[in-house]
């Protein structure tokens, strides 16, 4: 392992000590529970074949040993309370602590989803009060919470542009997808029946409107546009490209992957999208949990209204209630009424910030963007001069001359104390560096931030292999990923 | 604003080393038609202590401290206290998916282990990261089987979760793969010979739950045969996971869908849960989602990676296997450390006591008079008719108590029968009043013999 590091003297920060897999010290006879006595009478067995054999090697541990396991593994990972996350994207913000406390209120947490109506409206109420912000914040006209995440909303949004097309008379064939688009974005369409056709975004990194006009002929069901788009830019001709979708019959949906941008500045039911999905897990800071859950609201006009998926939360005369008598909806997309818990966190979020904070939320997250624009400008290459919004996309190409590679260039980056950015992505940018800071960042922590990049730079010229090499200060280097995908080991198994 | 770290003097400081003159000017490239001229219509920022106010109000209005009979895919069982206490650190619930496996090993190796035994113990041979939740996980896992056999129908018993029904038809009904649904017979399990009858050599999929929606056991082994000689893939598809605590594991089908709320993870409402998809390893490659796999580092220490992705959207686009991005990994987490605590001898017991309730119950039920329908092995729940539901509800309510599911909407055929999901949290006190109050308002014995559906 090289020591040979620069003044900024990267140092490991996790428990070194190894932490055997849970099944290589479980023993007979460790137990971690202890049930209440059984107040019944014990059941007659089971008739012969219904009943299981024991489950072999599932563990068998004390609650100290469980404790020790979970803590010290966590102490193996990079989160937002360790630190500047900036994946591109994934808006990683901070996680309010409060969130978590009223999402465990005893009301909340232990409701059944299918309690009567009388016994649960104060979850409704959650859910309404919800559902009209983002209505407010969005400009739509409304939305459904169900979708469990921001690809099951981009599906759901597609399945209504689809179930609205049909109704007259023709559900199409085709959606149009720009090439900076998400991954998810041409997986849903295809899900939803439909085919991708590609559209290739011009010099500025945005929609190429005579590409579109030549492209969108009356077999086109949607565009799918994120905006602002992948690259951090708004997408300045939306109306011109709402237009001439709409002159089509088509219907313009917007990922809203990037909305943390545009929250209290700009609606996109003002700029011609008919159809939008939220993340609430990125914007409304609902937590990322390693990987989930999210939630995935999608929000409509009128028009696409009676197509939602069922229940719609409603407001009666009799209070709340869950209304699943929709005759043209899409059906539904998941069992019972969505993530409430994500629903919960994300008005926590609303009402701490209120109309004044969530504006300048995003004036922040735009300001912490542009700001390591203009600091790694000169470092960095710069494939789109265009105007930055929340983030900002470089490229690897000055790197690329010592052999360094965005990858390794991100890999440096855990060095420093850092997770790294969103490496190769959006796919225009060939080695892409796409940064998201968030408004949830300092100036000092962003300083620290541009100074490890500025010294990675740096290294690139003067050490490169420091940097190819990295990481050099984590539990384990780099992995063998190819022959992990080539011979998969997916489980435990006991050996001999 | 308190989660905001910056003063209005550094943002001036940087605002002027951007060379900007305001923040305005930094949104001014956005045209004018697109930009929001007022505020937003939202009140302005809240106190902590007001929405703490604001959402004790709200769970006040719920039905905080009642005992709840309800299951149908989500189980009240109790939740050690270890696993709020660990998932609440910010290593776990405020990083993301382990994209950096350098960074991200806590993450990693809990996957790992979570995927271990999700195997061990459903039988299967490989496991994902986890999906949404059940609910999505089958028509996942029927999406999953017609790629693996290259035809395009399935078959669903119609003891099958009704909300499940739903959410198959809504992804089904656009790809074109039409769904059968089989009866089931007058005991309330998988009727054999209709499934038989079902089955073609373009059936793709049998979708059995078991226990079913009425709380019965059904005969993984026959159905797996059945759904075999024509070449089908049987897909398991299991709502509570405790009852593999007791119940023999779906280790004859090709795939399970299951849903794991009931392993630690709360009600909450209906979200977020997780659910898993499990398979055997021939259709590694035709899974869905995220997949953790064993690796080594230059030094030959032992690590987890994220694998197999050329399967995934974020690779191969529109030729993905699913357009899933996010799995549910804290929801997961928890369901890890529950599996942890009870272990290979709690499952047993815990799902041991939930069936001995649930058999009490509909003892009790029986004596009293009440139709307790599809007699026959049960874990957890039953189907039980004879009683004014809107009066026992109404009569319960006074008691803090929610009783079973009323079936009406779900299945007419059944007439006034309700759903009455019985764990281990429910004390035997507690089960007596619910049989009384059932009993108090019976209606005389039931209304018709239970009907077969079409």
């Amino acid at each position: 392992m090289s020591t040979t590091h620069d003044a900024l003297h990267p140092r490991p920060t996790q428990v070194v000590r190894e932490e055997a897999l849970l099944f290589e010290f479980s023993a007979p006879g460790k137990a971690g529970y202890q049930l209440s006595p059984l107040d019944v009478p014990p059941a007659d067995p089971l008739p012969k074949g219904c009943e299981r054999d024991d489950i072999a090697d599932f563990p068998e541990l004390s609650e100290i040993e469980i404790i020790r396991h979970y803590t010290r593994l966590s102490t193996w990972n990079y989160a937002v309370d360790l630190g500047l996350y900036p994946l591109g994207s994934c808006t990683m913000k901070y996680n309010a602590r409060v969130n978590e406390a009223v999402a465990r209120l005893e009301g909340l947490a232990a409701l059944h989803p299918l309690a009567p109506g009388s016994l649960s409206q104060g979850a409704l109420r959650i859910m309404k009060v919800l559902a009209d912000y983002l209505v407010e914040i969005t400009g739509m006209d409304g939305i459904t919470l169900q979708p469990a995440a921001g690809a099951q909303g981009e599906l759901t949004g597609i399945l209504l542009v689809r179930a609205f097309l049909e109704s007259q008379g023709n559900a199409r064939q085709k959606v149009l997808i720009p090439d900076s688009a998400h991954g998810t974005n041409p997986a849903t369409a295809v899900i939803a029946g439909y085919k991708v056709e590609n559209l290739k975004s011009n010099a500025r990194g945005t929609v190429d409107l005579s590409a579109l006009e030549r492209q969108l002929d009356d077999n086109v069901a949607a565009l799918m546009l994120t905006n602002p788009n992948t690259l951090g830019v708004f997408e300045e001709d939306i109306h011109k490209i709402a237009d001439i979708v709409h002159a089509k019959g088509a219907q313009l949906y917007m990922d809203g992957a990037n909305m943390n941008a545009l929250v209290g500045w700009s609606r996109p039911g003002d700029f011609g999208v008919d159809v939008m999905h939220l993340n609430l897990h990125k914007t409304f800071s609902t937590p990322h949990g390693g990987g989930g859950p999210g939630s995935g609201p999608v929000a409509v006009k009128q028009h696409l209204l009676p197509f939602l998926p069922t229940p719609v939360v409603v407001a009666t005369a009799n209070g709340f209630a869950l209304d699943c008598d929709r005759p043209q909806s899409i059906g539904r997309v998941k069992a019972f009424a969505g993530n409430f818990g994500m629903h919960v966190r994300a008005l926590a979020y609303i009402l701490a910030n209120g109309w004044d904070g969530l504006r300048a939320t995003t004036a922040d997250a735009v300001l912490n963007a542009n700001y390591i624009r203009k600091k790694l400008e000169g470092a960095y290459d710069l494939p789109y001069a265009t105007p930055s919004m929340h983030e900002c996309v470089f490229s690897d190409a000055r790197q690329v001359k010592q052999g360094i590679h965005t990858g390794d260039l991100a890999k440096r980056l855990i060095d420093y104390g850092f997770h790294p950015y969103t490496v190769s992505f959006p796919l225009i940018v060939h080695g892409a560096l796409m940064i998201e800071p968030t408004e949830s960042e300092s100036r000092e922590e962003l300083d620290a931030f541009v100074a490890a990049m500025l010294a990675i730079a740096q290294e690139a010229e003067t050490q490169p292999e420091i940097i190819k090499s990295a990481p050099h200060s984590t539990r384990i280097s780099r992995l063998d990923e190819t022959s992990a995908a080539r011979r998969p080991v997916l489980r435990w198994t006991r050996k001999g | 604003m308190r989660y905001l770290p910056k003063s209005d003097a550094i943002r001036g400081q940087m605002l002027e080393e951007i060379g900007a003159a305001s923040i305005e000017e930094l949104f001014s490239h956005i045209p004018e038609y697109c930009r929001l001229n007022r505020p937003l219509n939202i009140p302005s920022g809240q106190s902590e202590a007001q929405i703490v106010d604001f959402f004790k109000a709200a769970a006040a209005e719920n039905a905080p401290g009642y005992q709840s009979f309800l299951g149908a895919g989500a189980y009240h069982h109790y939740r050690p206290v270890v696993i709020d206490s660990l998932v609440s650190r910010g290593e776990w619930f405020t990083a993301y998916t382990p994209y950096q496996p350098e960074i991200s090993q806590g993450t990693l190796q809990s996957i790992f282990e979570f995927q271990t035994m999700i195997c061990q113990l459903t039988g299967m041979e490989v496991a994902n990261a986890s999906m949404y939740d059940g609910s999505t996980s089958v028509p996942e896992a029927v999406m999953m089987a017609v790629r693996v056999t290259g035809r395009d129908q399935a078959v669903v018993m119609r003891s099958l979760h009704p909300q499940y029904r739903e959410v198959l038809a809504t992804y089904t009904s656009r790809q074109n793969i039409p769904v059968t649904e089989v009866a089931y017979t007058p005991q309330g399990t998988l009727d054999q010979a209709a499934l038989a009858a079902a089955v073609t050599d373009q059936t793709a999929a049998v979708v059995v739950q078991s226990p079913n929606f009425f709380g019965n056991i059904e005969d993984w082994e026959a159905a797996a045969a059945l759904a075999h000689a024509k070449g089908a893939l049987l897909i398991a598809v299991i709502t509570d996971p405790v009852s593999l605590g007791l119940l023999a594991p779906p280790a004859a089908a090709d795939i399970v869908a299951m849903e794991l709320q009931g392993f630690g993870i709360p009600v909450g409402f209906g979200g977020p849960y997780a659910g898993v998809i499990a398979a055997k390893e021939r259709f590694v490659r035709s899974l869905p989602g995220r997949l953790v796999g064993e690796a080594r580092d230059a030094h030959g220490r032992r690590g987890f990676v994220l694998t197999l992705a050329t399967r995934e959207q974020h690779i191969r686009r529109e030729k993905a296997t699913s357009n899933i991005c996010t799995n549910q990994a804290l929801c997961a987490l928890m369901a890890s450390i529950y599996m942890t605590v009870y272990g290979r001898r709690g499952l047993r017991e815990l799902a041991e006591q939930n069936r001995a309730k649930a058999v009490f119950a509909t003892t009790r039920f029986a004596q009293a008079g009440l139709e307790v329908l599809f007699p026959g092995p049960r874990f957890h729940e039953f189907v039980v008719r004879g009683a004014d539901l809107v009066r026992v509800q109404k009569d319960l309510a006074d008691q803090r108590i929610i009783g079973g599911l009323p079936l009406r909407g779900y299945f007419p055929e059944l007439g006034e029968a309700a759903l009455v999901c019985v764990t281990e949290t429910a004390e035997r006190a507690v089960i007596e009043k619910l049989v009384a109050t059932h009993a108090a308002h019976a209606v005389g014995r039931g209304l018709r013999e239970p009907a077969v559906a079409h």
